[in-house]
């Protein structure tokens, strides 16, 4: 499992999850392949400016000078979904915006990833769960591989679920991209 | 004869040409589809379409009992989060005629102006990187960030701080609270010149700004759009002159009024708040009353049965709290008039005429927020 420089694996949780992606043997030419684009691809995640509401003032400060999210490389944020790699979902979802989501979503060029960044995302918000309106999670829409808790979550959470998605992209594999299930 | 046919030829000439801005475009401030028709670069006319984030905050009121409803108006205009809570404190007070301590109006007060400067901080970080210039979203929200940590030392939590509980606020403000304001008010009016000689005297800038997007005073009075877009225009709407609340009867400030009605007129309404915004805060910083931090309320709210109504003056105009109670726990109805709903449909009426480009320096100097529209 590739490091993070400056942080120890067992500083971060959820390293069982990660260990899934751990795969024993394999091609020693591939290896290096993998570990090349893996090193590459982690190092810069550009996110896609997408925001709906409060988190995305948190995206903004996290973007900004105090906490500087381009220490991690993903520092441009691109306003076209053709040129990013991850897209952090800040906000709530209601129904009228899930077909732009996916259309989003789908535009977006491989490999993609996506951030569900605060409660309203991750479970359709700590009071709007309820509404007529409001989807209740983002993951009944696209396929999520962090979520970042937090209503809505500091910037500091922010960094910590971007650091926890480099992780996981080190963890890819050229002939078997992502972690799907062999039931796919 | 010639000249019909070549009129033919052109494909389209009589039609409009729609484009959508939105809902996913990084002007917009979130997600407004702005559907424009063009005739060439020209704006002909505009429709906004609303209700991306319509989440029914209003429905969910008449279920929550008033101590929720408070969470819920955080998160509609969440930069102008501490007036959201207080319009809703004001008129639960008013219902149960409860009178709130000094301490509780200085400080509600305080917070309100140190709420204003950080959106008004944010406002120009985003309206300079609407029109290319890029440092001003770092000069911005490093000083935005001061703000952001008087607030997280005393209430635990940086953008939605439901602080405001009917009757007064949810416990007392920590006892740096006056020295890192005194702090903050020294830093910032050092470093306010450098906003103005950063963007206010540049000159692409003010190419940009000046003369596009005029509205006259009788369309904002028309349209009903109040807060700084309305005040650009000449429009005196400042609710905490008109109808003053909590401490705004106590201080000294002016109501800042340009006339010229065009974008660069809006932008200096701003700059000029945040220094009104300064001194108000250091006429009230050394003077709060010591005293409890709520009045004595009980723990079930239940509002006689009646109809209410309060208004606030927020970051971006004038919010309006209706009530109609029928003796319950929570409301009969609830009703919001948000000051973005109305700033954003007189966009049609300025933006036709002006060019496409144009059109982002328009939306950023109305400074919307989204969810506020939608609720």
């Amino acid at each position: 499992m590739g490091l993070i420089k400056s942080m120890k694996d067992e500083d971060f949780g959820d390293n069982e999850s990660l260990e899934l992606l751990k795969k024993s043997g394999g091609n020693v030419f591939m290896t290096s392949i993998d570990s090349l684009l893996n090193w590459g691809r982690s190092n810069s995640v550009w996110p896609l400016t997408f925001a709906t509401s409060c988190c995305g003032i948190e995206m903004m400060a996290a973007g900004a000078s105090r906490h500087d999210f381009a220490r991690f490389g993903i520092e441009v944020y691109r306003a076209s979904p053709r040129q990013a790699d991850v897209i952090v979902v800040a906000g709530t979802i209601v129904h009228k915006m899930v077909p732009v989501l996916k259309r989003l979503y789908d535009q977006m060029p491989e490999p993609k990833y996506v951030i569900a960044m605060g409660a309203c995302a991750i479970s359709g918000g700590p009071f709007f769960y309820n509404t007529y309106s409001v989807v209740r999670g983002v993951d009944h829409v696209i396929p999520v591989d962090v979520y970042i808790p937090g209503c809505p979550p500091r910037p500091e959470a922010l960094l910590y679920g971007v650091m926890q998605l480099q992780r996981k992209i080190k963890g890819e594999s050229v002939t078997n991209p992502g972690e799907l299930p062999d039931i796919l | 004869m010639s000249e019909e046919i070549i009129k033919d030829v052109i494909v389209g000439e009589n039609e409009d040409y729609i484009i959508n801005m939105g809902p996913q475009h990084p002007s917009t401030h979130g997600v407004l589809r702005l559907e424009v028709c063009l005739k060439g670069e020209t704006v002909k006319y505009l429709i906004p379409h609303i209700g991306y984030i319509h989440r029914g905050i209003e429905k969910m009121c008449e279920a929550n009992t008033y101590q929720q409803i408070i969470h819920l108006t955080d998160r509609m205009d969440y930069l102008s989060a501490h007036m959201n809570n207080e319009a809703v404190c004001m008129v639960v007070e008013d219902a149960m005629q409860v009178e709130v301590p000094e301490r509780v109006k200085y400080i509600r007060t305080i917070l309100n102006e140190l709420n204003r400067l950080a959106s008004h901080q944010l406002w120009w970080c985003a309206f300079g990187m609407d029109l290319g210039a890029l440092t001003t979203f770092f000069y911005g929200l490093r000083d935005r960030e001061m703000i952001l940590d008087i607030f997280e030392e005393s209430f635990g939590s940086r953008l939605l701080h439901s602080f405001n509980t009917p009757g007064g606020l949810m416990h007392d403000v920590h006892p740096n609270f006056q020295n890192r304001i005194k702090e903050f008010i020294s830093y910032f009016r050092k470093k306010l010149p450098e906003y103005d000689q950063l963007l206010t005297g540049n000159v692409i800038f003010q190419e940009r700004a000046k003369g596009v997007g005029f509205m006259s005073k009788e369309t904002a009075i028309g349209y009903g759009v109040t807060g700084p877009s309305g005040r650009g225009s000449g429009f005196s709407c400042d609710i905490r002159k008109i109808a003053p609340y909590g401490a705004y009867d106590k201080v000294q400030f002016n109501e800042i009024l340009e006339t010229g009605g065009d974008v660069f007129a809006r932008y200096q309404v701003r700059m000029a708040e945040m220094r009104e915004s300064l001194s108000i805060l250091e006429q009230l910083v050394d003077n709060i009353p010591e005293g409890d931090f709520t009045a004595k309320m009980k723990p079930i709210i239940k509002l006689p049965a009646g109809e209410y109504f309060r208004r606030v003056e927020t970051a971006r105009g004038e919010l309006a709290v209706y009530v109609v109670s029928d003796g319950n726990k929570s409301p009969y109805r609830m009703k919001f008039r948000t000051p973005n709903f109305s700033n954003l449909f007189v966009m049609n009426e300025i933006a036709a005429g002006c060019k496409i480009a144009d059109l982002i320096a328009i939306s950023g100097s109305l400074d919307l927020v989204i969810p506020d529209i939608d609720r």
